[in-house]
């Protein structure tokens, strides 16, 4: 199978007044389709740096990003972004808010706004439409932000730290019922966390990075997810901690 | 509220008291003022001849009504400032978006805004006076210049201050900046919109009574310098009285339509 998504020799330098800061270094990553992969490490050390050059915010100092074989040059419809909140606007209801994606790219088509609805009954949304995002519970709006992508229909999903605005409670359920919508739509996921519970139970892989500037510092299979269990069932099988203690410790040793 | 617990019942019987009480009280002061005012001049206490009196005011005003005056004044008065804040807030936001949209222009800017905004803007009534001949057009030039730059700041702070998340938002669907614009930066700034149009409902009624002393035939400004000039201090009371209650009700035109829209969000 071919990787969906390839990163060779990824560099990013931040310039300021006091000089160049070195954010990410020689970043080689090979994503396969459907493929989940977690990256964690220290604060500061570029995750969510990476996830905007891969939507194409950025560009990279060095090297090159590749999406279907075609190198990034700006942001594509085919990469879709979750950020650390759902950042509804207050202003829109829930079905204006799940469009605008789709209205940014002058889609806002019947069709689609037929295909918008629909989403929100399957994901238990119907009803909602015309309330605003102070209705509805964290968990809601979360699924309502999901949708927004979604609709877009994007083939690579980056989330960053998309559930650490929802208390613990909800964050595990939040968490669970995305991950099984990414699954079902057969997505590729890129998620940053620093959560390492939640990498583990979510991803196939994880990558743990170095403090900046940022580089893969190891990678782990996880094979937790292999027969499609939900990230919840996962974290009560055996091999959990035993992939917890390995990550944990990488993360607090130094090089 | 009829199931609710009688503490309960008595804790909001307490704040309807106090709102009752407020009000009552805010309106004995208000008479109390002029009952007081009324009193000192009949008793000679001061000199009713340059102070006036409530009384002598109200004559005054109905000698205005009576020979079809009053309406003239008053109408001046209101659409000088309602075309002043409207077209300043129309003018202030334009200018505002201007800076938002080139950051480098802000930046070259910035210093010239900080001189507009501190020059007292009623030095450049008779300039105005000049350029647009005594009347309306000076009176609203006034009432632009003054309530501008205070729209353009509030509202260019207001700009910078939206969660720059939402923007990163839009720019991850590809949004051009006329989408970013349109679809974050206005909507979200509609409550500082609110608030620019408070102060500049005031600063424009202060800068369209300037230019009435400086130059127009009509208007509360013109009567309050008018009846200075003939000594006809009842004359000036009353347009002051009527310019407070002007000020009043253009203020509370603002805050139902505050209200309509936070109610629509």
């Amino acid at each position: 199978m071919r990787a969906i998504l390839e990163l060779e020799n990824v560099s990013l330098s931040y310039h300021t007044l006091e000089g160049e800061i070195l954010a990410l270094q020689d970043i080689n990553l090979q994503v396969m389709p459907e493929e989940f992969i977690s990256i964690v490490g220290p604060s500061g050390c570029g995750k969510s740096t990476l996830l905007s050059l891969i939507a194409g915010l950025l560009k990279p100092s060095k090297g090159t990003i590749r999406l279907d074989g075609v190198p990034i040059t700006g942001t594509t419809q085919q990469v879709g972004y979750m950020l650390q909140q759902d950042y509804l606007f207050e202003w829109r209801t829930i079905l204006d808010n799940a469009l605008l994606g789709l209205e940014v790219l002058r889609k806002r088509t019947p069709e689609n706004i037929e295909k918008v609805k629909q989403m929100l009954v399957d994901y238990g949304l119907g009803g909602f439409e015309k309330y605003y995002p102070q209705q509805l519970s964290g968990g809601m709006r979360q699924r309502v932000a999901l949708i927004r992508t979604l609709a877009m229909e994007p083939k690579v999903f980056l989330l960053d730290e998309p559930f650490s605005a929802l208390d613990y409670q909800n964050r595990l359920a939040v968490g669970a019922e995305v991950v099984k919508i990414l699954r079902e739509q057969k997505k590729t996921v890129i998620m940053v966390t620093h959560d390492i519970p939640e990498a583990i139970s979510m991803a196939n892989r994880v990558l743990v990075f170095t403090k900046r500037p940022g580089r893969i510092k190891s990678e782990h299979i996880v094979t937790l997810n292999a027969n499609g269990c939900n990230p919840l069932a996962c974290r009560e099988s055996p091999e959990f901690s035993r992939y917890y203690t390995k990550i944990w410790k990488e993360l607090n040793s130094d090089e | 509220m009829n199931n609710s617990s009688p503490e309960h019942q008595a804790y909001l019987r307490g704040l309807k008291r106090q709102a009752r009480l407020k009000r009552l009280l805010q309106v004995i002061i208000l008479i109390g003022l002029f009952a007081l005012w009324e009193i000192a001049a009949v008793n000679k206490w001061i000199n009713p001849f340059i102070f006036s009196q409530p009384t002598k005011a109200w004559e005054a005003t109905v000698r205005l009504a009576q020979r079809g005056e009053l309406w003239v004044h008053l109408g001046y008065t209101v659409g000088e400032t309602v075309a002043g804040f409207t077209l300043g807030t129309l003018i202030g936001i334009v200018f505002a978006i201007m800076l938002w949209w080139s950051d480098f222009m802000s930046k070259v800017l910035d210093p010239y805004i900080v001189v507009l905004n501190s020059i007292p803007k009623v030095a450049l009534g008779p300039l105005f006076i000049v350029w647009l001949g005594t009347g309306l057009k000076a009176v609203i030039a006034m009432a632009i210049a003054v309530s501008v730059i205070v729209t353009i700041m509030m509202m260019h702070n207001g700009f910078k201050e939206i969660d720059p998340n939402k923007i990163k938002l839009l720019r991850t669907f590809g949004a051009s900046k006329t989408q970013i614009l349109l679809k974050v930066i206005i909507p979200a700034s509609v409550p500082t919109m609110i608030a620019a149009l408070k102060v500049s409902v005031g600063l424009s009624l202060v800068g369209t009574i300037v230019g009435e002393f400086l130059g127009s035939k009509a208007g509360l400004g013109y009567l309050i310098i008018y009846g200075g000039q003939i000594f006809n201090m009842s004359l000036v009371m009353a347009a002051v009285i009527l310019l407070s209650l002007v000020s009043v009700v253009l203020y509370y035109l603002v805050s139902v339509l505050e209200e309509r829209i936070i109610h629509h969000q």
